[in-house]
């Protein structure tokens, strides 16, 4: 394997991550939750694609939409079910404890996933996902699947416009304001119930556009499939440094560098066990900065 | 009409009662210190006033409209706007986009990008040194830099009456003083009416206005902060000896 191969399969992965990690930062910067359940929305996301069945064979619903319509429909699933999360449970759950939250979202993750698996079963089902994508394409040399370059720039587009809309518009403002002071925010008129909707539509939104990477690059649904990006991507996001967008990001991108990494360096014998280095260098980072590699400024004077 | 009336407060935290049966009225235009010893229930009151603790009993009306129970962005939204105690700057944030952050609320109407820029130019005018530094990060400024930015920050969403909890907390007397002349300047320019959070009763004898004084949760003592033979009175009240005050 070339090198820069290597480095394109670790931006692919590490884009995945990012995508993760920022979901969960959107909501954790606004509302001190973290959302166990954003997994299992991604899993939705690939589910609504599809009738419900317990057949090994996927009848699919959306999933032959032109692409045009179906990116849409997806990020709008995602985006509808974790508003609907948000208003349906987290809302109740606004001034517990940041525990409490939590355990809400584990709860509110499995209710999802148990209602995908008494549609659908638990069986993965094979799907043919925008199955344009998997033709490959010589990027400078390197060989890969149309769909790990736009996973790539998709990543790249969704940062770019998420920075924009941060940093550019009113509402971006207010997102950043509460995000570091809620309460404060509130005294100065901003509205809390919006600010939290948003941010919930957006991670969903993330959860969606996962979802059609994941749908198309393994061609499976499965009822777990979210499981593994959410272990990676609360992992960025702590690494990252909890509520520190920029943060959550940038620990993705090291974290599938990293697994990218041992992969094609470790000796074939210890492969198998990549993920415990990975993890063993995750418990590294956080002796030697507990705090995340970007901490979230606000954070400190909260008590 | 009174601008703000407040009728029979009670604060509660839990089985603890920070304030009790609270009632005092402020009429627009006005400027009232309320003083008091640590745990007087002076910030729970302001609290329970700007909405952020609701309170557990009485009823309080702003601009002639109950606000007992409403949610802090709507009691900003009807021009009162609270400045907390330790100032509370979004420090990842700049000092222009600090002060951008409440003007949201007005943002309906057509034109609001020039009145916020036309706002944001006399909030500078007062404040020049936050001109001179609008792209640096708030949590950089020096405390009484801070505690300018947040009464900027406060006049930006056009308000009827600021409410101030300890603007001289941890703030060198000099600037302390600073700070003092640029708020009654404003509110002698734009007729706001001040509610001021301070522990001690001198600043409010130097500055003047009335001033009420808290203790145990209770107002002891409410009258003009210069009136003769006030000194003594307070320190009664204030260290509760004394058989009446």
């Amino acid at each position: 394997m070339s090198a820069l191969q290597i480095i394109f399969d670790a931006l692919s992965l590490g884009s995945l991550y990012a995508l993760g990690a920022l979901g969960i930062a959107l909501i954790f910067g606004v509302m001190r939750l973290v959302n166990f359940a954003h997994g299992d929305v991604i899993a939705f996301c690939v589910f609504a694609l599809l009738w419900p069945s317990v057949d090994a064979i996927a009848i699919v619903f959306a999933g032959n939409l032109p692409w045009f319509l179906l990116i849409p429909f997806v990020l709008a699933m995602g985006a509808g079910l974790s508003v609907l999360c948000e208003l349906v449970v987290f809302r109740r759950f606004r001034n517990t404890n940041p525990a409490t939250m939590m355990i809400a979202s584990f709860a509110l993750g499995f209710v999802i996933r148990y209602f995908l698996l008494m549609l659908f079963s638990s069986r993965p089902k094979s799907i043919a996902l925008l199955p344009e994508l998997s033709q490959p394409v010589t990027v400078l040399g390197a060989r890969m699947p149309l769909l790990q370059l736009i996973t790539i720039l998709v990543t790249v587009g969704v940062l770019l416009g998420l920075t924009i809309f941060l940093r550019r518009t009113r509402f971006g403002l207010e997102m950043r304001a509460a995000a570091e002071n809620f309460t404060m925010a509130r005294m100065l008129g901003v509205r809390a119930n919006r600010v939290i909707m948003v941010a919930f539509a957006l991670s969903g939104a993330l959860a969606g556009a996962i979802a059609l990477i994941l749908g198309s690059q393994t061609g499976t649904a499965n009822i777990v499939m979210g499981a593994n990006v959410m272990l990676m991507a609360f992992i960025a996001t702590v690494i990252g440094g909890m509520g520190s967008l920029a943060g959550a990001v940038l620990a993705g991108f090291l974290l599938g560098a990293t697994a990218t990494l041992l992969q094609a360096l470790l000796p074939p014998e210890a492969r198998a066990f990549r993920d415990a280095f990975v993890y063993g260098a995750v418990i590294l980072v956080l002796i030697f900065r507990p705090q995340g590699i970007l901490s979230a400024g606000g954070m400190k004077e909260r008590v | 009409m009174s601008l703000l009336k407040v009728s029979d407060i009670g604060v509660r935290y839990s089985r603890l009662t920070a304030v009790r049966n609270v009632s005092f009225t402020l009429e627009e235009g006005e400027v009232l210190f309320i003083t008091g010893p640590n745990g007087a229930g002076k910030s729970s009151l302001l609290r329970a006033i700007a909405g952020v603790t609701p309170p557990a009993g009485g009823r309080i009306d702003f601009a002639g409209r109950d606000i007992t129970g409403l949610v802090p962005e709507t009691i900003a939204r009807l021009g009162l706007s609270m400045v907390p105690e330790g100032r509370d700057v979004f420090a990842s944030l700049t000092i222009e986009e600090n002060l951008m952050v409440g003007t949201g609320m007005h943002s309906g109407g057509n034109g609001w990008r020039a009145r916020a820029a036309a706002e944001l130019e006399t909030v500078y005018a007062t404040f020049p040194i936050l001109k001179e530094r609008r792209h640096s990060q708030a949590g950089l400024l020096s405390g009484g830099q801070q505690q300018m930015l947040v009464i900027g920050r406060a006049l930006m969403t056009h308000p009827r009456l600021i409410a101030i909890d300890e603007p001289s907390l941890g703030l060198a007397p000099n600037i302390t003083d600073q700070v003092y002349e640029r708020l009654i300047a404003l509110q002698q320019e734009r007729r706001l009416t001040l509610l001021i959070v301070e522990q001690s009763s001198t600043r409010a004898m130097l500055v003047g206005g009335r001033m009420m004084l808290m203790r145990g949760g209770e107002i002891v003592l409410d009258g003009d902060a210069r009136a003769p033979g006030k000194s003594e009175a307070i320190e009664a009240a204030y260290f509760g000896y004394g058989e009446q005050v």
